[in-house]
């Protein structure tokens, strides 16, 4: 075990000094977005300063050089998900629209009326609108797999749903609500062993924890960059090769395509193929500092600091009163996030309150208004931690919270 | 402390004005705020082209409610066009704070449904300016 030197990390992250309303910056909203380090921030400022160019055409220095660092990116993005190829990762502007990739491509080419898609009632909306847009054009069937009272996934009732109908499994690796992370490798082999296919929305894992897409043996895992240190525009798609060079491109134009007349184009090798136009240059380079900077600490440390702050935030939320939260009470079964109620007052109302003493903390329905239904709840409040967050953090989100039945008068 | 979370607006959230139903109203209606799934019903009851009667129900946050509260006292024997005529800066004005474009959403929902539940009792009534 190596303890992370926070007070090193925070150094790193240029808004960690600014204040709100006069109070030290506490920012408890990771699993809406992290912040950026100094590294990250002078990547993309060192691009812009030294060698800004449009990739993949150019002949010139700049325009190699910005292809060079941009592949480098993605040979980062390989590495770190252990990816067979860097075919297998295409940049996309987030999660959101790699879902839309391969529900476009994939799915609404292959499947049929009558065929099955099965998902969970834990999703973020982008992997549940996606799927009834499909559902309405094409006739397919959506099967939501449940929870149980404890938050966790009701996998039982998997076996019971899955059938020869089933081409899909579109799952989160981790709720963005409850925290709970889903026996994936399992989920895969029951899929494949019926010849499913299984995407995983990976927003909320591939940030916080080791991801293996060999090891999970998963067809598509997709991850937005600005939710793991990068910046925002840049997300990731992460899909097995055999699948890629069977499907259709997603979006259609330049840098897509090999030889284009007036009569027919042809398609790009891949990954190409699936980045239609200029690229999101600042963004792959920017998500590649991002990269380093998690592998400098490592995954494994990351996710025992997020571990070890859920604990002890659970720990106190537990012995105040009137707070109910939603979700495995265990830390080490769930992300580092916490989602949770305070004596009938609205979400908005605590992080309004909150954020009177610089504390940024999440309200509403966190795109995941069936989950909240099916909790029997309107919406919640969430705090989030990542690697800069501390205890002391965590005491005075406690106190402030104590403090609003004061200013409420409850 | 918070400059919004004044007297008169927790006031108004813990004891909302006009909350409940109307057996009689000639408009039910209803809509929600994307932001964080609230969601209010109003019950409207029309006389002589001027709202007559108004309850809420649902659930919102302290300045969603208190907006409810204020509002369906103001819009009370007010005509048609008066209701429709009204703005931000006027649900600003009862409220008496200052609020960000996010809280903003939150005290205009009322409004919002108020003035759909009167282009929709128009509609059905036919009713000429």
């Amino acid at each position: 075990m190596i303890i992370l030197n926070i007070k090193k990390i925070r150094e790193d992250f240029p808004i960690l000094k600014r204040k709100i309303k006069g109070k030290p910056l506490i920012y408890l909203d990771n699993a809406a977005t992290t912040q950026k380090p100094i590294q990250v921030i002078n990547a993309i400022k060192e691009y812009y300063e030294k060698y800004n160019a449009n990739i993949h055409r150019a002949i010139h220095t700049l325009g190699e050089e910005a292809t060079e660092k941009y592949e480098e990116a993605r040979e980062k993005i390989r590495r770190f998900i252990n990816a067979k190829s860097t075919k297998e990762i295409i940049f996309v502007r987030n999660a959101t629209e790699a879902i839309n990739l391969v529900m476009y491509s994939w799915a609404l080419n292959n499947l049929k009326r009558n065929d099955e898609i099965i998902s969970t009632i834990m999703e973020h909306h982008s992997n549940i609108v996606p799927w009834q847009f499909l559902r309405d054009r094409i006739g397919i069937k959506l099967n939501f797999l449940d929870i149980d009272d404890q938050g966790f996934l009701r996998l039982d009732h998997l076996n019971k749903i899955i059938s020869k109908k089933t081409k899909l499994i579109a799952i989160t690796h981790a709720s963005n609500v409850l925290g709970t992370i889903n026996p994936i490798k399992e989920i895969v082999r029951i899929a494949h062993e019926n010849g499913s296919l299984v995407l995983v929305d990976g927003a909320q894992s591939v940030p916080h924890m080791k991801v293996d897409v060999k090891e999970l043996d998963c067809d598509f895992l997709v991850f937005s960059g600005h939710k793991m240190l990068g910046p925002m525009g840049i997300g990731v798609l992460y899909c097995k090769e055999e699948i890629l060079e069977s499907i259709q491109p997603f979006l259609y134009g330049g840098d897509m395509i090999k030889c284009v007349s007036l009569e027919k184009s042809e398609w790009n090798d891949l990954p190409l193929r699936f980045e239609a136009g200029t690229s999101n240059v600042e963004g792959a380079i920017g998500l590649g500092a991002a990269i380093d900077y998690l592998n400098k600490i490592g995954l494994e440390n990351v996710r025992e600091h997020d571990a070890n702050l859920t604990k002890y935030a659970l720990e106190k939320l537990s012995n105040i009163s009137d707070v109910e939260i939603y979700g495995p009470k265990n830390a080490n079964k769930k992300t580092g996030l916490i989602a949770f109620n305070f004596n009938n007052v609205h979400p908005h109302d605590v992080s309004h309150i909150l954020d009177d003493e610089g504390i940024e903390i999440r309200s509403g329905h966190h795109c995941a208004m069936p989950l909240h239904k099916r909790l029997g709840i309107e919406s919640s409040a969430r705090i989030s931690f990542y690697i800069y967050n501390t205890k002391e953090e965590i005491d005075k989100f406690i106190e402030a919270l104590k403090n609003i039945k004061k200013i409420l008068k409850i | 402390m918070s400059e919004i979370y004044k007297e008169k607006i927790i006031d108004a959230y813990k004891n909302p004005k006009n909350f409940g139903r109307l057996e009689d109203a000639d408009i039910i209606i209803k809509d929600v705020n994307p932001g964080c799934g609230d969601e209010f019903e109003m019950y409207i009851k029309m006389s002589n082209k001027k709202l007559k009667d108004i309850r809420f129900s649902g659930k919102g946050c302290v300045i969603s409610t208190a907006s409810a509260s204020f509002l369906t006292e103001f819009v009370k024997n007010k005509k048609i066009s008066e209701i429709e005529g009204l703005e931000k800066e006027d649900v600003i004005k009862l409220l008496g704070i200052e609020l960000n474009p996010v809280r903003v959403k939150c005290a205009l929902l009322p409004l919002m449904i108020i003035k759909a539940g009167i282009k929709k009792y128009k509609t059905m009534k036919n009713v000429r300016e």
